[in-house]
């Protein structure tokens, strides 16, 4: 561990102010609790809201996984993890059942979590109601009143000019039958692993400086309109050129020698595991830490 | 004063009393509802006094008209009716609301919501209030149906699409965004919109106001034809007397915040009472 550094990076009294934000999360489901986003040693918004999170929560016997849109190798997520694992030491793992803590961007891992894991996902924008209503003091009266028109009506413009009320990802949601919640943009594929899910769910946003929860075991409701329901990616008759996993959300690409559209698992550890390869704890790039 | 003598045997459909609503701290002096004031302002504190004790009723099927000069408090009154302002004092009551014995404006933030979006309709003097100006026309005419908490699309696409043919929108601007519509076209979107949840009542701030004179008479003439066929209840705020004499059976007269006359319209403008009255009627002929 680096001598410079408290446990974790951060000092106590930070972590113990994100941990009283995270409590207030949990009790209120889904709503966004203020918190005063620390300067990290990484760029805010780039992962800071999902860090300062697992910064403040994990323990020595912890077991890491981050991913970054279903990849545990990318840039951003090795960064992240390297930070981790040298403020504390704690181990680091690509599998998913193995580890106790995941931070990760943009995707839900396929493997259905436990009660003992945490989730974090980090989040770029937290306010689903900001692109009807730009004042930060406006939108929190509109939670307050539960007044959600605003996150229906994005939908219903969707449908006038698409045809579809498809978005792309982060498609809002209602918690706990209270509070309208950016899920972060995962894609609609995860938004059901939400849904009375067994494991704590917390999301981080750094650059905003919010905070909110999905308890284990809460209602999670996409939000739709009854002649044009909520609806997942399809992926039907789809299979994973590696793993032939099906089911599952597919990274999409083009084989360059034949042509053709070929899939493969988002999920790179998932897919790893599948074909036999050994994807437990990781040594973190080599290096030896006591 | 006068009443309209036609509508003696019936209750109000609307009734507004003592409404007052300030800017400002106020002070010992001007919390005197009688105290002399600078036109709106108090001479002590500088409070902006925008209305003081304004009552109305509005009776069912009838349109009244409020008329006064820039700053006499007009728009005020129409956002304290629908819950854009809160008042200092007064009351809101509609027999459809707790049979009239409930003053609206001590209902929850929920409430109001509801009651706003069932009962009453408003129309904006500027668009730009009542509009979002990034949606489609047909969004912008669903809103109200969301919020009155409508979850069905294509029901809400039909009437948005029936009610732009009933302000002569043509369909092939349905799903362009208000802010690529003449002046004209943006008021007759905020009407389809004020109208989408059946409203019994209409509240109109300044519908023609910086409209040009050919593009105001098919406003009028659209407003004349809502009262007819759908007996809707309307106020209709303007500070153009031939506005109001053309569509309010009853109007108001306001001055300064206060309502300085009201009667049948044309009596006001055949016998005016009040010196500013006067003038303005002068002003007219
Ligand atoms: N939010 C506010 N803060 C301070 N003063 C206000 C506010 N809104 C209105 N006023 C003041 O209240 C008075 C009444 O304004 P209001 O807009 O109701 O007048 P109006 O009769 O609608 O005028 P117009 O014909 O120009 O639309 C004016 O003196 C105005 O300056
Ligand atoms: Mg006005
Ligand atoms: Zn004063």
């Amino acid at each position: 561990m680096h001598p410079l550094y408290n446990f974790a990076f951060l000092d106590e009294g930070s972590k113990r102010e994100i941990r009283r934000a995270i409590l207030k999360g949990i009790a209120i489901p889904g709503y966004q609790v203020p918190f005063a986003s620390r300067e990290l040693p990484i760029g805010r918004g780039w992962g800071t809201g999902g860090l300062q999170i697992t910064l403040a929560l994990i323990g020595s016997d912890d077991v890491l996984k981050v991913i970054d849109q279903g990849h545990d190798g990318s840039v951003n997520a090795i960064s992240i993890k390297k930070l981790i694992h040298a403020t504390t030491g704690v181990a680091v793992t690509s599998d998913t059942s193995e580890a106790t803590l995941i931070q990760s961007r943009h995707r839900i891992p396929e493997v259905q979590l436990a009660e003992e894991q945490l989730l974090v996902l980090q989040v770029p924008t937290p306010e689903p109601l900001r692109s009807i209503e730009p004042r930060e003091q406006a939108t929190r009266r509109l939670h307050a009143e539960a007044d959600y028109t605003g996150a229906w009506l994005q939908l219903f413009e969707q449908i006038v000019r698409y045809g579809s009320a498809i978005t792309g990802a982060d498609h809002p949601v209602l918690v706990n039958g209270r509070y309208v919640m950016a899920p972060s943009p995962i894609p609609r594929f995860d938004n059901h692993k939400l849904h009375q899910a067994a494991q704590l769910t917390l999301l981080g946003a750094g650059r905003e400086k919010k905070i909110y929860a999905v308890p284990p075991y809460t209602d999670v409701v996409s939000l739709d309109f009854e002649d044009y329901p909520f609806a997942a990616e399809d992926f039907e008759g789809i299979h994973c050129e590696l793993c032939g996993a099906s089911g599952v959300f597919f990274d999409e690409l083009l084989d360059e020698d034949t042509g053709e559209t070929v899939y493969r698992c988002n999920d790179t550890s998932f897919c790893a595991g599948r074909r036999g390869k050994r994807i437990g704890q990781e040594s973190c790039q080599g290096r030896s830490h006591a | 004063m006068r009443e309209a003598a036609c509508f003696l045997d019936e209750a109000p459909f609307l009734t507004v009393e003592g409404i007052s609503c300030s800017f400002g701290p106020g002070c010992a002096y001007c919390a005197d509802d009688e105290a002399d004031l600078e036109r709106n302002r108090c001479p002590r504190c500088g409070t902006i006094h925008a209305l003081r004790r304004v009552s109305l009723d509005v009776y069912p099927g009838e349109i009244v008209g409020i008329v006064g000069e820039s700053g006499s408090g007009k728009s005020t009154l129409m956002r304290c009716i629908c819950f854009d302002q809160q008042p200092s004092a007064g009351s809101v009551a509609t027999p459809l609301v707790d049979g009239g014995t409930r003053n609206l404006l001590s209902c929850s933030p929920e409430q109001k919501r509801a009651i706003r979006n069932t009962v009453f309709g408003m129309v904006y003097q500027n668009p730009w209030l009542g509009l979002r100006m990034d949606f489609s026309a047909l969004s912008n005419i669903a809103e109200q149906m969301i919020a009155a908490g409508n979850r069905n699309v294509e029901g809400m696409l039909a009437r948005g699409r029936s009610l732009l043919e009933q302000v002569n929108i043509p369909l092939s601007r349905a799903a362009d965004t208000p802010r690529e519509f003449s002046g004209g076209m943006q008021q007759r979107v905020q009407i389809a919109k004020a109208l989408s949840n059946n409203p019994p009542i209409l509240l109109l701030d300044e519908v023609t106001t910086g409209l040009d004179l050919s593009v105001q008479a098919t406003v009028l003439d659209l407003i004349s034809t809502l009262r007819r066929e759908l007996d809707v209840s309307m106020v209709v705020v303007s500070h153009d007397l031939a506005v109001i004499r053309m569509l309010a059976q009853r109007s108001s007269v306001m001055l300064d915040g206060r309502v300085i006359e009201h009667g049948l319209t044309d009596q006001i403008l055949e016998d005016p009472q009040h010196r500013y009255t006067q003038q303005l009627v002068h002003s007219l002929l």
